[in-house]
Order: C-alpha cells, then sequence, then structure tokens
C-alpha cells in the first residue's frame, strides 16, 4: 500500500513496450475478464513477447486486466495498452465487466452475487 | 494466408464471463489486505500503477521527463463464483494524495466497505467523505484489533456522523465469516438502494 519509487524506473522507460503509446485503443475496466484458447495463444507467439506472456496468463484460465498487470508485473496503463491491443487483434476474448444499465439484471448480477458470497 | 474464416477455437463462441467488484476502503494500514486476503482464493495480489510523484492526473510520467516516479499499489482478490462469475475484492491505496486512483477503481462497484480502525477513528473522515459525495452504496465495518478500545456502534455513529440509513457493521478482517458477512451487507445495502431509486423512478447511476 505505501508508495514506493519503482526501483526499475531508471532502467527501462514503462512505455517502451507500447513503442510509447499510451492511450488504450479501449479503455478495459481493472475487473474485466480476459480469455485466451490455445489456438490464440498460439498465434500470439508472433505478436511480440510482451504481448505473448499476456496470452499465456489468460490460457486456461480467465483473469482479469488487474490479474495481467499484476502475473506479468507490468504497470496498469501498460498492460491495458496491450490488452487493448490484443483484443483488437483477436488474439484475446474480452468479457463484459458487470452491466452498468438496466435495472433487473443490476438485479440479477447483485443476487447472484449474494447467493454466491453465502455459499461460500 | 487467409484469415477471413479464421474463427480461433470457437473463441466467439466461448461463454461469457461477467465479473463484479467490491471495493474495500479505508485508511493506511487499517486491515484492508488482511481483509481481502481472509477470503480471497487467491493470496492478494498487487497491480501497480506508475506516475509523477508530483502527479495529480498524470499517470504518464514519460510526458513529463525529469520528475521522479511513484508507484501507488492496490491489493486486490478473487472469488470465482461459477463459471461465468467472478467477484474482485479491490482494497485502495491508503494516502489521500491518490483520490484520483479511487475513482477508477471504484467504477462499476457493486458497492464499498469502508473499513474503521476504531484506535484511529479520525483516519476514517477522509474515506468517509469521498464516499458521502459519490453515488456508490457503501457500508461502515469496524475493524475489531486486539486490544482496541471498544466503543458501542452507535457512538461511533455519532462520532463519524454517518448517515442512519449507511449500514454500520463490527467485523474481524482475519476472520474468514466476519468478512464474508461484511461482504454480505455491502451486496443487501446495494440491493435495497437500487431497488429504492428504482421505486421512485429514477435509474441509478454506479460511480
Amino acid at each position: 500500500m505505501e508508495p514506493r519509487r519503482d526501483p526499475r524506473g531508471a532502467l527501462v522507460r514503462p512505455y517502451a513496450v507500447t513503442r510509447g503509446r499510451t492511450e488504450p485503443l479501449q479503455n478495459i475496466a481493472l475487473e474485466a475478464v480476459l480469455s485466451c484458447t490455445p489456438t490464440q495463444s498460439a498465434e500470439a507467439r508472433f505478436a511480440g513477447h510482451d504481448k505473448y506472456r499476456i496470452a499465456l496468463v489468460c490460457e486456461g484460465r480467465a483473469q482479469s486486466l488487474a490479474e495481467i498487470a499484476a502475473y506479468t508485473r507490468m504497470p496498469l496503463g501498460v498492460t491495458r495498452v496491450l490488452v487493448a491491443d490484443l483484443v483488437a487483434e483477436g488474439l484475446l476474448t474480452l468479457h463484459t465487466a458487470a452491466p452498468a444499465t438496466g435495472f433487473q439484471e443490476r438485479m440479477n448480477l447483485l443476487g447472484r452475487v449474494l447467493s454466491g458470497l453465502r455459499e461460500l | 494466408m487467409d484469415f477471413a474464416n479464421y474463427d480461433p477455437a470457437g473463441a466467439s463462441r466461448s461463454r461469457e464471463i461477467i465479473s463484479a467488484k467490491i471495493v474495500i476502503a479505508g485508511g493506511f494500514g487499517v486491515g484492508k489486505t488482511t481483509l481481502v486476503g481472509a477470503i480471497s482464493e487467491i493470496t492478494p495480489l498487487t497491480t501497480e500503477a506508475l506516475m509523477t510523484a508530483a502527479g495529480v492526473g498524470i499517470d504518464d510520467p514519460s510526458k513529463v521527463p525529469g520528475k521522479e516516479t511513484t508507484t501507488v499499489a492496490m491489493d486486490f482478490g478473487r472469488i470465482t463464483m461459477a463459471q461465468d462469475l467472478i467477484l474482485y475484492l479491490f482494497g485502495t491505496p491508503g494516502q489521500t494524495r491518490f483520490w484520483f486512483m479511487w475513482d477508477e477503481i471504484i467504477r462499476g462497484a457493486v458497492g464499498a466497505a469502508v473499513l474503521v480502525d476504531t484506535r484511529r477513528i479520525s483516519d476514517a473522515f477522509a474515506p468517509l467523505d469521498y464516499f458521502e459525495n459519490r453515488n456508490l452504496p457503501y457500508v461502515v465495518a469496524l475493524n475489531r484489533f486486539d486490544g482496541a478500545p471498544v466503543y458501542d456502534l452507535e457512538e461511533v455513529r455519532e462520532s463519524l456522523s454517518i448517515s442512519p440509513d449507511v449500514p454500520l457493521v463490527m467485523c474481524d478482517a482475519r476472520q474468514r465469516e466476519s468478512v464474508k458477512q461484511v461482504l454480505v451487507t455491502v451486496v443487501e445495502h446495494a440491493m435495497l438502494r437500487l431497488q429504492a431509486e428504482h421505486d421512485r423512478g429514477y435509474p441509478a447511476s454506479v460511480g
């Protein structure tokens, strides 16, 4: 929780892996889930080292943007740019985060979360 | 190669997975990560965002050459509830100068629990102010630290000026059952609020 200086800061500029791009193609929520099939990850092998690492993290187990950033140890902003690229290239599948509109949809989701918690 | 008919192993047919998020807020050292760890199926993970030390609103230090980079860390956990439903628990950064990160964390959340340490009640003022000015359902949870002064809940409600319609509960952030109860309270409160807003005839916006 304590903010600290990034010890890697002086070694590699954080946005070098995105070739300096800081704006993702689409804004992906922290908790938005991404998944990757074996075919997609095989294809991602040719998309570059960092993108391939992301694909491998999501193969076999759906992961949120936050989890991808944590497992690859890349800063959130950088991860978001690369993940959005992978989605645009068809190498990752983006699932929807919680529906923000529609009373019934939201109520249903809350109901499912509630019973999920009670069953823990 | 022709990719026109390329369907990556049925990716387009795969089942949609929905994720929901509950925010665990509170001052520094109040037990947010302990609470997340007590119920998460994974050891709490840390995601880091980079920004300049000066950096409110700037998360791209490369645009500001010469400024020092600070890392803001947020811890989070995961509960897979079904094949198509995952609940994430996000802790907020403890420092008040990182409020702008809170905005991103609460966007789209189901609700929040503001954790309070009874030994440092005044640390809760800033997080509570934050949520009073947002449209996100939240509850207040008093984390019982060993040897901490024991207060009556209504005493705490009064001293923190917590509105009567905000649920206030005791908890032990180390105990799974206790944490589960806090999260259940958050979701129940969110459902009541959503229902009430629906009955009044205007849609609730999130965040």
